[in-house]
């Protein structure tokens, strides 16, 4: 049964070929039905096999199906691992990955480039299910590079558009600035430990220095800052936002971005090694955190505000990561992908009712008239503010107690971005849904409901969204943790928290009650005074403006970055090669001709004569070289 | 016998096509080539089944009076350049199907005399014989860039021919200096092993020397900074398929020359000055990258993208371990395929366009997504995707690199960051975006060019999904090179 896991990303591979290549002569249904068959039994197999690990005595099996890279020591088998951790992965990817194909038969029902979506999307499954299968640094690199190219592909989905392509090349530059960083990575694995087999390293891991552990942990972390959208490679994930959106909800929130986390918790071994990388981790994570929540209060597109919670709940779960909180982060992203998959679709649904306007200033009043979408998303956002007993609060609560044992200052900074959580979700809500409806009348003429393509899934993620905290529910409650003991087997140090029952009871009364005073000022600000954010930038306070500005970071990449290189190119090509270089070259050339002019007079017409000359001055140089 | 063989059709097209005059012969030219190509592949099969095998090779006394040999053989190295002379071959031909050169007949003639001359440099095992074929190499292609070239193509080609002549001159020296050498009985010999012989016994100034004289040939036929610059120029003003030619196959005599006839006969050179030659390409690899960004004309921008890649592929084989040597084995595959891949885009942009200026072209996905899906999976392969041919040698040639050198390989690495930027950019203005004008005549392709678009993107993913067939006999050939050295 276990051997059959390798079908499961087989179905998406061939939904995409078949879509592929003859998705243009298909009708919209067939091409639909084929992406979403093709999830769905991927599915079914990813539940099979994960039940069946459940009770398995075996919890990593191996699938061998061919070699793939062979170079004497170095062994690149392309080979899957089915252990408790990429079981985990495998039902969110291809249970949430088929609620948004069902999404997408009706999101994109208009669309004339139907079937290329639905082949990008399965392609994107195929590729993300490689990554969290790979049983080596290679495979799991091959799906790395993979979910990349089809995030590239599917932000600039519309190719018409400059804007949308722009930001998909960034998506695709920046993450591979990353990539250097993870490739690096593996070839110090590969020097350090003679292979790139997961199985072969992490029993392994305390053979090397701890330096070269540091090291390797570093640079895996940097691979992970690009795809998972953490400082300082943050800046595209916003802008990728100029995809579809369930594009947005599957790969830019619920799936692909989640990629670091799972690569971090897959090498657990290096970090709980090395203090000096899980310190690097916890901090970036929460400098992330801090920065994305703080424009994310300032942003008026509901998508934007979306991406840059995403970046700031990833910041969270990196956090977690640093502080040793393994298991706590994957529970994490297991609860995000679902109430972060469902706002996102509901912000989908808002945008399909609005007839494409994204921006909250335009909106209000909604949730009369879109009513399904409207209670989705307060159960979404809900879940994100952590109360009880939404599925965010558990795992957030997992993650905030491990950071108080960590370090009580990052503690107090992450429970500043959990407030600004709250606060910026709350202020979507209120400014979306409540007041007065703010757009054209036309627009208002045409809000609608979405079909039930669109709704359903939005009701199955809010019941995941609001359930999915059984997952992991709090051992000092007296429960068990199911996240926590079904990963137990491949977290490598185990690190049991040590506070006391008490303590956790205040950490997490403090956390709750901390959300609900936030929420209600934005209940304040936003219902009760009915405050709409201004239009203009010259409105602002002045502390605002760097916010405003999302802290001027693409802007100093554009001056740091893109202009040197710009520069260096044109003054490399026009001055260097043109000129210096072309100039030595017929400077040799000239004087060639000159010397020629008084060599002439030797010349007999005798061909002996010059190959002896020839060979003459070539023995000349070569004693030049040789001498000196 | 195998061998003679496999010089002899292409040898024997060529004579007829230079004859012959008109141009009606295509379909001939096509014939030979791809039966030469099956013959490659037999020759693959009896490979496969005994690497030893006498049919695989061939010696016979020459040129008495200086000891030189006809010998020729296959092993893997060879056995690799060999097959991807002849996959490609056929396809350049077939590229040049709707384009109707004047004359073509000869212009084919020169093609297959080439073919000829690059099979012959990748079989040589005598040092004389390898620059007989080497020089041989040269001509055909200078007449074709120098005939069927565009505007201003005369003076260009005559700087690239003094500028490889002058290379193939300091090789000569090189390999004349190791021949000198030979022989502690009395009898020289140019055969590979005895200069092998020869090299290792000369002391380190010796072997320096040696080393330089030859690595210059190499690194302008490659060509490697600062001996590029009759590169970019060369590829704007010659026929597609002279650029094909060149970048796909040619330049490869040159990594292929390192790896046969210099690495291992100097061993000592190299320790001293391998580091030196390291540094050129890692510079290299930036400095061309950088200019390939800002670059406007389509043919100039690969010009500068291609120097890049293959100082990758000297990188890996200077790293002398077997994953860079390997790798640049496998990259040198992969960048032909891919070159003659980007130069067939560039004919198609030129013939329904009519320029091959970026900035001028953009759209053109909307009219013809097959002819941009194509595009795409080409620039996959370039960019070295994972699952493209591409992605095996960048990994492997970096990964040797970085056993060399960490901080080597690390501003080496930084071609992934700067190959996606120029090829998504270049991608972006040419394909995506709305129609222009110079593109609306963009209409569907012919059945040769589609044809030739489908093999090539066939083979960009095969040998990315699965090199293990040619991967194995890379494997081999970067083996039997370190029993050299070590």
């Amino acid at each position: 049964m276990m051997k059959l896991a390798a079908l499961v990303p087989l179905f998406p591979l061939v939904g995409f070929i078949l879509n592929g290549l003859f998705g243009k002569k298909m009708s919209k249904g067939l091409s639909g039905t084929i992406a979403s068959v093709a999830m769905l039994l991927s599915f079914g197999i990813s539940l099979a096999v994960f039940l069946e690990l459940q009770t398995a005595e075996n919890k990593a099996t191996v699938i061998n199906l061919f070699s793939w890279i062979s170079s004497d020591t170095l062994q690149v088998p392309f080979e899957f691992l089915i252990d408790p951790l990429s079981s985990v992965f495998l039902l969110i990817i291809t249970g949430i990955g088929f609620l948004i194909h069902i999404y997408s038969l009706g999101y994109m029902k208009h669309d004339d480039a139907f079937a290329r979506f639905f082949a990008y999307l399965n392609l994107f499954v195929f590729f993300m299910l490689l990554l969290v299968m790979g049983n080596n640094y290679l495979i799991l690199f091959m799906g790395w590079e993979g979910v990349g190219l089809c995030s590239y592909l599917l932000i600039g989905f519309w190719f018409k558009n400059n804007a949308y392509n722009d930001a998909a090349k960034k998506a695709f530059i920046i993450n591979r600035i990353g990539d250097l960083g993870f490739l690096l990575g593996i070839f110090l694995i590969f020097t350090t430990y003679g292979s790139t087999t997961f199985g072969d390293i992490f029993p392994n891991a305390g053979m090397a220095s701890p330096a070269v552990v540091t090291t390797i942990a570093l640079l895996l972390f940097f691979g992970a800052t690009g795809k998972s959208a953490q400082i300082p490679l943050f800046t595209w994930l916003p802008d990728a936002m100029a995809g579809p959106t369930p594009v947005s909800a599957l790969i830019h929130a619920a799936t692909m971005v989640t990629a670091g986390v799972y690569m971090i918790v897959r090498s657990n071994i290096f970090y709980s090694m090395s203090e000096t990388a899980s310190a690097v981790v916890a901090i970036v994570g929460l400098a992330t955190a801090l920065i994305a929540a703080l424009i994310g209060l300032f942003q008026n597109d509901i998508k934007k505000i979306l991406a840059y919670s995403t970046v700031s709940q990833l910041g969270l779960m990196f956090l977690g990561l640093g502080a040793g909180a393994f298991s706590s982060s994957v529970f994490h992203v297991t609860t995000h992908a679902f109430f972060k998959a469902l706002l996102f679709l509901a912000a989908g649904s808002v945008i399909h009712a609005m007839g494409g306007e994204q921006d909250i200033r335009k909106m209000g009043g909604l949730k009369g008239k879109i009513k399904i979408t409207f209670i989705t998303m307060l159960i979404g956002t809900i879940a994100i503010s952590g109360i009880p007993p939404l599925s965010g609060f558990f795992s957030k609560d997992e993650i905030m107690a491990h950071v108080f044992e960590y370090n009580g200052l990052l503690w107090f900074f992450a429970m500043i971005v959990s407030a600004l959580t709250a606060f910026y979700m709350f202020r979507l809500i209120f400014l979306t849904f409540y007041g007065k409806f703010r757009g054209t009348s036309e627009q208002e003429h045409h809000l609608h409901e979405s079909p039930p393509t669109m709704t359903i899934p939005l009701v199955v993620l809010a019941a995941l969204a609001i359930f999915g905290g059984l997952l992991g529910l709090p051992e000092f409650w007296g429960m068990s943790n199911w996240m926590a003991e079904n990963l137990d087997t491949i977290i490598m140090h185990h690190h049991e928290t040590r506070l006391s029952h008490q303590t956790e009871w205040i950490l997490m009364g403090l956390a709750v009650v901390s959300a609900l005073i936030i929420i209600l000022i934005a209940y304040n600000v936003y219902r009760k005074k009915g405050l709409v954010p201004v239009e203009k930038e010259q409105q602002l306070k002045d502390w605002q403006r760097p916010i405003f500005h999302k802290f001027y970071v693409d802007e100093i990449y554009d001056f740091l970055v893109r202009r040197p290189v710009d520069f260096l190119s044109e003054s490399f090509y026009k001055v260097l090669d043109l000129q210096v270089v072309s100039l030595l070259v017929d400077g040799i050339g000239n004087s060639v001709k000159t010397f020629g002019s008084y060599i002439r007079l030797i010349q007999n017409g005798n061909v002996s004569t010059y190959i002896v000359g020839m060979v003459m001055s070539i023995i000349c140089i070569l004693l030049f070289i040789f001498l000196i | 016998m195998l061998t003679l063989l496999l010089l002899g059709i292409p040898l024997l097209a060529a004579l007829i096509l230079l004859v012959a005059k008109g141009s009606n012969l295509k379909n001939l030219a096509l014939s030979f080539s791809l039966v030469e190509f099956v013959v490659s592949v037999y020759a693959w099969f009896l490979y496969r089944q005994e690497p030893s095998s006498s049919v695989l090779s061939f010696d016979a006394e020459w040129i008495k009076s200086i000891g030189a040999h006809f010998d020729v053989s296959i092993n893997a190295l060879s056995l690799l350049m060999i097959l991807l002379t002849n996959f490609l071959i056929p396809l350049i031909i077939l590229s040049s199907y709707r384009k109707g050169y004047a004359l073509s007949n000869k212009f084919y003639g020169f093609i297959l005399l080439m073919q000829m001359a690059l099979v012959g440099v990748f079989m040589a095992n005598d040092g004389f014989l390898f620059y007989v074929f080497w020089e041989v190499a040269l001509i055909p292609i200078y007449f074709i860039c120098l005939l069927w070239g565009s505007e201003g193509t005369a003076r260009v080609t005559l700087k690239f021919f003094i500028y490889t002549f002058l290379g193939s001159l300091f090789m000569l020296v090189g390999l004349l200096y190791l021949y000198n050498h030979t022989g502690v009985d009395g009898t020289k010999s140019w055969n590979v092993n005895e200069l092998y012989l020869a090299g290792k016994s000369m002391n380190v100034k010796e072997q320096s020397a040696v080393f330089w004289s030859v690595f210059v040939a190499f690194a302008i036929k490659m060509p490697i900074v600062p001996f590029h610059t009759w590169q970019p120029d060369t590829y704007v003003t010659a026929p597609t398929q002279g650029t094909m030619l060149l970048s796909g196959i040619m330049l490869k005599m040159a990594s292929f020359g390192l790896l046969k006839w210099l690495i291992p006969a100097v061993p000592l050179g190299l320790e001293v000055w391998g580091h030196t030659a390291l540094m050129l390409c890692v510079i290299g690899i930036i400095y061309t990258s950088i200019i390939a960004i800002g670059q406007k004309d389509y043919k100039r921008f690969i010009a500068y993208a291609s120097v890049a890649h293959v100082a990758v592929i000297a990188a890996g084989a200077l790293s002398l371990n077997q994953q860079g040597i390997q790798g640049s084995i496998m990259l040198m595959l992969a960048h032909g395929v891919n070159a003659v891949g980007l130069f067939f885009v560039v004919e198609i942009l030129i013939r329904y366009a009519g320029t091959s200026e970026i900035p001028k072209l953009g759209g053109i996905r909307n009219l013809n997504s097959n002819f941009g899906m194509h595009f795409f999976i080409i620039m996959l392969g370039v960019v070295a995707i994972p699952l493209t041919n591409g992605f095996i040698g960048e990994f492997l040639s970096l990964n040797g690199l970085y056993q060399y050198s960490p901080v080597m390989a690390g501003f080496a690495g930084l071609s992934i960051i700067f190959g996606a930027v120029y090829m998504l950019r270049t991608y972006q203005h040419i394909m995506l975006g709305e129609v222009k004008d110079t593109t609306l005549r963009m209409g569907t392709l012919e059945a040769s060019e589609k044809i030739t678009l489908a093999i090539i993107s066939l083979a960009v993913l095969a040998m990315g999904v699965y090199p293990a067939p040619l991967n194995e006999i890379a494997e081999t050939a970067a083996n039997e090179i370190l029993m050299h050295i070590k």
